[in-house]
């Protein structure tokens, strides 16, 4: 019982934590970038979607839509007035340019989180489900609503990887994340690649916060758990590999649930992230890490 | 050097002259403004929900005074800071408050270890404080064990035990006798006001029939619920006693989407606020929890004006901290009153023979022996307390049966034994 438990919620909880963490992952392999507000962008996303479909009474569909709208426009706005900006900087040099978008990013993250406690409040808010109701599986009340995550998780990602290796713009990028120089010497414009990616990564984070925001509720005290998440589980992937960040995912989702269960719930993240220390002494590059 | 002296000296004289004539104007204004202004400082919460009620809350009863021509003349005057919810910036506002401001008195926070970090600090600067909705047994047990010291501390909210007790009182009523309940689990958040409640709850749960099967302290972090409702529900309890206020919103939320047949009723802060509809997306439905004022109940004829006033100013019904904040601006002035000064020691002394029919009920506070020293006293004819419901979009009260407003009823999905009625 406890079992089949395990299993079902283990199974809901990671595929949300792979489509969170694959976007992020993506930004990486291509550009270099290691977003620090991608905790903030996933909790505006369900913040919006909240406040559209409940305060302004919208409804769960449009609600949902609107939260991925706005997030997707932060996104693109986090890589148009924070990354790129950096990027280009003629005052930096190159050298620090990691660790400044790495800061960059950091204090973006921090100036989101605190406008939504401004205009919200800290308390937390949880998104209109769109399906109601539950349903026993092998003797276990599964609410829809879990059901659902998964499936628009595995969607999405299923999606993602069509547009990855069978459309043209899919595999500039995936060629974009192998080699730069040589798409660029090819004859394509990498800034035009860069607003691709961050576009895509975009509407990932969106999907994924409106998402968490139906299954768990967020808060803006979400925000640094969010990040540091995604980052454990896409250093334990390997940096830069979407496949490794999804075995990654659900090695830390199942690892997580059977704490939960097993132990309590209070020492949930406790050896994940002992598991992330581990693998950072016997294996740097991560389980599929190139580098 | 020499030569340059006499002039150097000049200056020095001109400089001195110059400030002592500054200190002894100001001075001279200051006991003209003495006569003047009731200076009470707010330090709160200002982005949580409970939090924000208390400088707007604050202000309404305030404005109120002024209009009626203040207290023996004496305007009053608040100065807000907004801590973020924690012990270090609400210890610089109280720094700040009594240093630089001025202030007469502090009411402050509704966060147990924010309100235990700021006691000794009111000891140390003799400034007046009171707590519109902490809820540690600490804190008066703290004015208890070191009177002279601490004793410019006030609990005006009820303790964690006293909060027990009301929960324990209600459930007896509406739950033992109502519906034949026999156990319960205790649910609740690790954090300093809950230790208190709990061994309140597992003091006072048998005493009114109700066997205590489990115990679940859960970190203010979690944010999956799902393992702690399956414990819960393994145990097989008739009842779920909550002791929530730091989370609200997702154990609510899970509790319904997961279809957890079994009640829940406790101490739920967040429930007390009225958005919590809109933040559960009605998920609250069924939920059982103490309120001491709630709008629309007549707990005494102040209570309904106020929460009807706050809503017109402010859109929103007022968090529980808001009906304890409003009230301790009025009997805080009204022992300025009695004192005939703000001094210190003689305030204390007058709020200690507080006597106020206030929106939380008739306020008086423990004295000296009692181990709960400067805390509300909780009764019957005092403060006693409200069982409330969340029953489409509205908080109803439903126990006492005197101040009851609607019937206890719940969402399909919970089996909650079988009605006596």
């Amino acid at each position: 019982m406890t079992a089949i438990q395990i299993l079902i919620d283990g199974f809901a909880i990671s595929a949300l934590y792979a489509l969170g963490a694959t976007g992020f992952t993506l930004i990486f392999g291509v550009s270099g970038v290691l977003n620090l507000s991608h905790g903030a962008l996933m909790v505006t996303a369900a913040v919006v979607a909240w406040a559209a479909s409940s305060e302004l009474g919208l409804g769960a569909y449009a609600g949902a839509g609107v939260g991925v709208a706005v997030c997707t426009l932060l996104t693109l706005a986090t890589y148009g007035l924070v990354v790129k900006p950096i990027d280009r900087s003629r005052a930096i040099p190159p050298e620090e340019k990691e660790i400044f978008i790495l800061t960059g990013t950091l204090l973006w993250g921090i100036m989101i989180q605190e406008f939504i406690a401004y205009l919200f409040t800290s308390n937390a808010k949880t998104v209109r489900p769109i399906v109601e109701g539950v349903v026993v599986i092998a003797g276990v009340r599964t609410p829809w609503n879990q059901i659902f995550t998964a499936v628009i998780c595995w969607g999405t990602i299923a999606l993602l990887w069509v547009l990855v290796n069978r459309t043209r713009t899919g595999k500039v990028v995936l060629a974009a994340s192998m080699n730069p120089r040589g798409v660029t010497l090819l004859g394509f414009e990498l800034s035009r690649i860069y607003v691709a990616i961050w576009l895509i990564y975009g509407v990932l984070a969106g999907i994924a916060g409106v998402l968490l925001g139906q299954f768990l509720g967020v808060s803006p005290y979400s925000v640094g758990p969010l990040t540091a998440s995604a980052f454990s589980i896409v250093v334990l992937g390997g940096l830069g590999s979407v496949s490794g960040s999804l075995i990654a995912a659900y090695v830390v989702g199942y690892l997580e649930t059977l704490t939960a269960y097993l132990i309590s719930p209070a020492y949930r993240t406790i050896p994940s992230l002992l598991l992330l220390v581990a693998v950072m002494y016997v294996r740097p590059q991560g389980l599929l890490g190139r580098r | 050097m020499r030569k340059l002296a006499p002039a150097a000296t000049r200056r020095l004289v001109r400089a001195l002259l110059a400030s002592t004539v500054l200190i002894g104007s100001h001075a001279v204004t200051s006991t003209v403004q003495a006569a003047d202004p009731i200076r009470i400082a707010v330090i709160a919460e200002a982005q949580a929900l409970a939090g924000a009620s208390i400088p707007q809350a604050a202000q309404i009863a305030a404005d109120e005074i002024n209009a009626k021509g203040g207290i023996d003349g004496r305007k009053v005057e608040l100065v807000t800071y907004d801590n973020k919810s924690s012990a270090a910036d609400s210890v610089r506002a109280f720094q700040r408050a009594a240093s630089e401001d001025k202030v007469h008195a502090v009411i402050a926070s509704y966060i147990s270890e924010v309100v235990l970090a700021l006691q000794p600090w009111s000891a140390r600067l003799k400034m007046p404080f009171i707590t519109p909705g902490a809820a540690s047994n600490e804190i008066p047990l703290n004015v208890h064990k070191d009177y002279a010291r601490n004793k410019y501390s006030f609990h005006g909210y009820l303790t964690s035990k006293a909060q027990s007790q009301a929960v324990c009182d209600a459930a007896k009523a509406i739950l033992v006798e109502g519906r034949q309940m026999k156990t319960a689990v205790i649910m609740s958040e690790d954090a300093a006001w809950t230790k208190p409640l709990d061994e309140g709850y597992k003091e006072c749960l048998p005493k009114v029939g109700l066997k205590v099967l489990d115990h679940i302290r859960f970190s203010p972090s979690t944010t999956d619920f799902n393992p702690i409702f399956s414990r819960i529900e393994g145990a097989k309890p008739d009842v779920i006693v909550t002791g929530i206020s730091h989370v609200g919103v997702q154990p609510t939320v899970q509790w319904r989407s997961q279809q957890v047949p079994i009640p829940m009723i406790g101490i739920a802060s967040q429930a007390t606020n009225a958005t919590f509809w809109k933040e559960t997306n009605g998920a609250t439905e069924g939920v059982l929890f103490e309120m001491f004022a709630a709008p629309g109940t007549n707990v005494t004829p102040k209570t309904a004006p106020f929460a009807e006033a706050f809503k017109a100013k402010y859109g929103n019904y007022p968090s529980y901290a808001g009906y304890t904040a409003y009230d301790e601006v009025y009997y805080i002035t009204d022992a300025v009153r009695r004192a005939g000064s703000t001094d210190p020691d003689k305030l204390v002394e007058a709020l200690e023979k507080t006597d106020w029919e206030g929106t939380l009920g008739r306020i008086q506070f423990y004295g000296r022996e009692d181990d709960f020293t400067h805390s509300i006293k909780y009764g019957p004819g005092l403060v006693s307390g409200m069982m409330m419901q969340w029953q489409d979009g509205k908080q109803l009260a439903v126990w006492p049966p005197q101040v009851a407003n609607g019937k206890i009823t719940f969402p399909s999905f919970v089996k909650a034994g079988s009605a006596a009625n």
